[in-house]
């Protein structure tokens, strides 16, 4: 059993991409996520998941200059992430597929928990 | 990670629909806007947490508790200027009030109040509908504009001007007392009836809009009838009627979308808990001398429900009540459809002479679709073909038309 890391990656949606949803696309969009993710909680994969808020800062310089962040390159962000459990690359693959993120034009980045020792 | 669950179907629309109400009325009508800010922003939050944290215990509940804290706010930072004037109000005492309006009773209250300012008979019926679906039922723009067949440009218009109207007439988020009541409440359940006729009768290609159309009149009823100030017999009635359309609903249209007809529907497919309902409703109905609209119609429907077959409905009894629907409720439309439970009392020369005393209705499709039936049957297959023709001209509904040629075909 390995351990991977599922990061969402995303377009920084601003107040005005949430104006135009009607409240019966909010409550499409949250059962969609909580079809997927609930999905991999019933197989009993999953080890944590959070979303990121999406202002923060960036330490550079040794840590002693502090700005407001994240400034990765256009408008996409590091919007939240999944720790999950799964037999093989392939499976935490294929966990990350049902990811409604992809509707939006999101990416998911997976990456396999390094073990040590 | 406890299991999933799932929400309950249009929680958010219904919700939502609430929450406007409820801050409506605490933050005064002048601030709706504000109002549904604070709606759409607690449900950016629900949104941006569900997912990750699951759906919580009692979904409702978060998104009020949401929503009043952002009330909350506003209303603080508003305390703050004031401060600066003098008016000092202590923040226990803002919270109290914020508790209170969240109060179930004052929930479907707020709702009432909202309900009666929309539908104020000072404000054109189109209008009376968008506000409706738009602040109490909780619809986008778009799904209204969509539901209409008309553009998001057109009712935000209507929108906007019901607003200014009702700001400009002062007219107060209240349920009017006395003599005033019953008729207010005659006004709002006429809007209603109104749009759950869009819904019903409409030529919209897609069932599935017009059933919210209809569930959403029957909600704002409900709201009505259980709330002992407001309910009155007619309500009862309307609520009958509705239940009696709806049960038919599915039975109306087959798997590609074509009409069926009354006599043609399978009436196993006829939802019984509906019909069943709608008894109760009728039954609730007959307190009091008030004897509406809505009783009739509903009667008539009923008689349709209980018939086990077309050939065994009662259609004696139906003629009577539209009889008498026509002397309460004189027009061409119902006389029209007087004019086919006639045809089936005493044949269709009877109904033929009815229809033909009908003025009006000229460019009314089903006016030309029954004459073309009664023609028909009397064997006057020219003057039959030239009504359908004329019926399927007038109509834009594609199911229309589809049944309209099967009628032509055997003519030619």
């Amino acid at each position: 059993m390995e351990k991977f890391m599922l990061i969402f990656h995303g377009q920084q949606m601003d107040e005005t991409a949430f104006q135009d949803l009607s409240p019966e696309d909010f409550q499409a969009e949250i059962e969609k996520w909580n079809t997927w993710i609930g999905g991999i909680a019933a197989q009993g994969k999953m080890i944590g998941t959070e979303a990121l808020l999406p202002a923060g800062k960036v330490l550079t310089d040794g840590g002693k200059v502090v700005t407001d962040g994240p400034f990765t390159e256009g408008k996409e962000i590091v919007g939240g992430y999944m720790l999950l459990t799964a037999d093989t690359f392939d499976e935490a693959i294929e966990l990350a597929q049902g990811c409604p993120m992809f509707e939006t034009g999101g990416k998911v980045e997976v990456r396999q928990i390094q073990k040590f020792e | 990670m406890s299991e999933p669950n799932t929400l309950v179907a249009h929680l958010f629309r219904h919700e939502a629909g609430r929450m406007v109400s409820v801050l409506a009325a605490m933050l005064g009508f002048d601030r709706i806007e504000l109002a549904e800010d604070i709606v759409q922003d607690a449900m950016v939050q629900a949104l941006r947490s569900w997912p990750f944290q699951g759906i919580p215990e009692n979904p409702s509940a978060w998104l009020y508790r949401v929503a009043k804290n952002k009330a909350l706010d506003v209303v603080r930072r508003e305390k703050l200027f004031r401060q600066i004037s003098g008016d000092w109000a202590s923040e226990r005492q803002e919270e109290d009030m914020m508790e209170q309006f969240f109060f179930e009773d004052e929930i479907n209250d707020s709702q009432l109040r909202m309900l009666f300012a929309c539908c104020h008979p000072s404000l054109p019926f189109e209008s009376q509908v968008a506000m409706c679906l738009k602040i109490l039922c909780g619809l986008s723009i778009r799904e209204i504009a969509n539901a209409f067949l008309t553009s998001e440009e057109t009712i935000t218009k209507r929108i906007y001007r019901a607003k200014e109207k009702i700001r400009a007439k002062e007219i107060r988020l209240e349920v009017p007392t006395g003599l005033q009541l019953p008729i207010r409440v005659n006004a709002v359940l006429k809007s209603i009836y109104l749009l759950f006729n869009e819904g019903y009768t409409s030529s919209h290609p897609d069932t599935l809009i017009r059933q919210d159309l209809c569930e959403e009149a029957m909600r704002l009823t409900l709201l009505l009838t259980q709330t002992p100030r407001t309910t009155t017999p007619s309500a009862h009635a309307l609520l009958a009627l509705m239940c009696f359309q709806v049960a038919r609903f599915e039975a109306r249209t087959d798997a590609t979308g074509a009409i069926v007809l009354l006599k043609d529907q399978d009436r196993t497919q006829w939802n019984q808990a509906l019909i069943a309902q709608g008894k109760r409703q009728l039954a609730a109905s007959a307190g009091g001398s008030e004897l509406s609209e809505y009783h009739l119609e509903a009667a008539i429907a009923l008689q349709h429900c209980l018939a086990p077959t077309y050939e065994k409905t009662n259609w004696q009894v139906i003629l009577s009540y539209y009889d008498l629907l026509l002397n309460r409720k004189p027009g061409p439309i119902v006389a029209l459809n007087r004019a086919v439970a006639l045809a089936e009392v005493d044949g269709p020369m009877e109904a033929l002479l009815a229809v033909l005393q009908i003025k009006e209705l000229e460019t009314n499709q089903y006016y030309h679709a029954i004459l073309g039936d009664l023609y028909a049957q009397l064997h006057q297959t020219d003057r039959a073909r030239q009504h359908y023709h004329r019926a399927l001209h007038l109509t834009s509904s594609g199911a229309e038309k589809q049944l309209l040629r099967k009628k032509i075909d055997p003519l030619l």
